[in-house]
């Protein structure tokens, strides 16, 4: 199940530079595995305590995850995900 | 270096200081790599807070896919702050994601809704590092604005195009 992944400007240091790649996944948490598995470092940049980051929004083909059941949202061939750093402060 | 022209400068200033109290927020786009900021975007701050401003998820995303199809990048990322300086906060710092964007901060502590000058600075942040930055804000070439009225003057010297205001 090939899923394109989108990866911000400041994540790029893991995928050598590569805007999108592709990883598989039945749901966000395996896709995140996979996506380590090739790119060692990014899930930390992704998930914390077992969690989404909170200031890391992904999108499932347009729809915010959160909303979807974060890593347990499902995925299927095709699929596009977009991960975007939020952007915030004080 | 941040380079700004008048109109999207003032239209920054313009919408620190209607949603003040609240922070006010937005990014100023350019085509990608070319460090001009040339389009500004006005976003929602969906904490609406006087103290934190975080864009709205999916207006985010609605933006970034637009720059993406447009071939641009946020060459401005501004907000404001209403009760303190116009310095990056640690928070600010801590979640800045983007290293080639010019960070603005803009400053309606002073006078609020009200007219009156603003504090309007610049910074580069990377890997928690702040490093401020001169801003020069670009007045329209008088040059290009033909007025019937003028009367050519061999003698007068050329207005400067820019003003600095660090």
């Amino acid at each position: 199940m090939a899923v394109e992944v989108r990866i911000p400007t400041i994540l790029r240091t893991y995928t050598g530079g590569e805007k999108a790649v592709h990883a598989e996944g039945a749901n966000l948490g395996g896709l995140i595995d996979d996506l380590e598995s090739h790119h060692p470092g990014l899930r930390e940049r992704l998930i914390e305590s077992g969690d989404l980051r909170r200031f890391v929004n992904v999108y499932i083909n347009d729809e915010d995850v959160r909303f979807m059941g974060g890593l347990e949202a499902p995925l299927a061939d095709g699929d596009q995900v977009v991960v975007l750093p939020a952007v915030a402060g004080g | 270096m941040l380079s700004i022209d008048r109109a999207t400068y003032d239209g920054i200033v313009a919408h620190a200081k209607r949603d003040h109290p609240d922070e006010a927020c937005g990014v100023v786009a350019g085509p990608e790599g070319s460090d001009r900021p040339e389009r500004l975007v006005e976003m929602v701050n969906a904490a609406g807070s006087p103290t934190f401003y975080e864009f709205d998820s999916t207006e985010m995303l609605a933006l970034y896919r637009e720059m993406w199809d447009r071939d641009e990048e946020p060459v401005v990322i501004y907000h404001s702050h209403t009760a303190t300086e116009a310095y990056p906060s640690r928070t600010d710092i801590g979640l800045a994601s983007e290293p080639g964007a010019h960070y603005v901060l803009v400053s309606t502590r002073e006078h609020g809704n009200n007219a009156g000058p603003v504090e309007f600075r610049s910074y580069s942040i990377v890997d928690g590092v702040v490093t401020e930055e001169e801003v020069t804000v670009v007045d329209p070439d008088p040059h290009s604005i033909p007025d019937p009225h003028s009367i050519p003057d061999p003698d007068s010297t050329p207005n400067p195009d820019s003003r600095s205001v660090t």
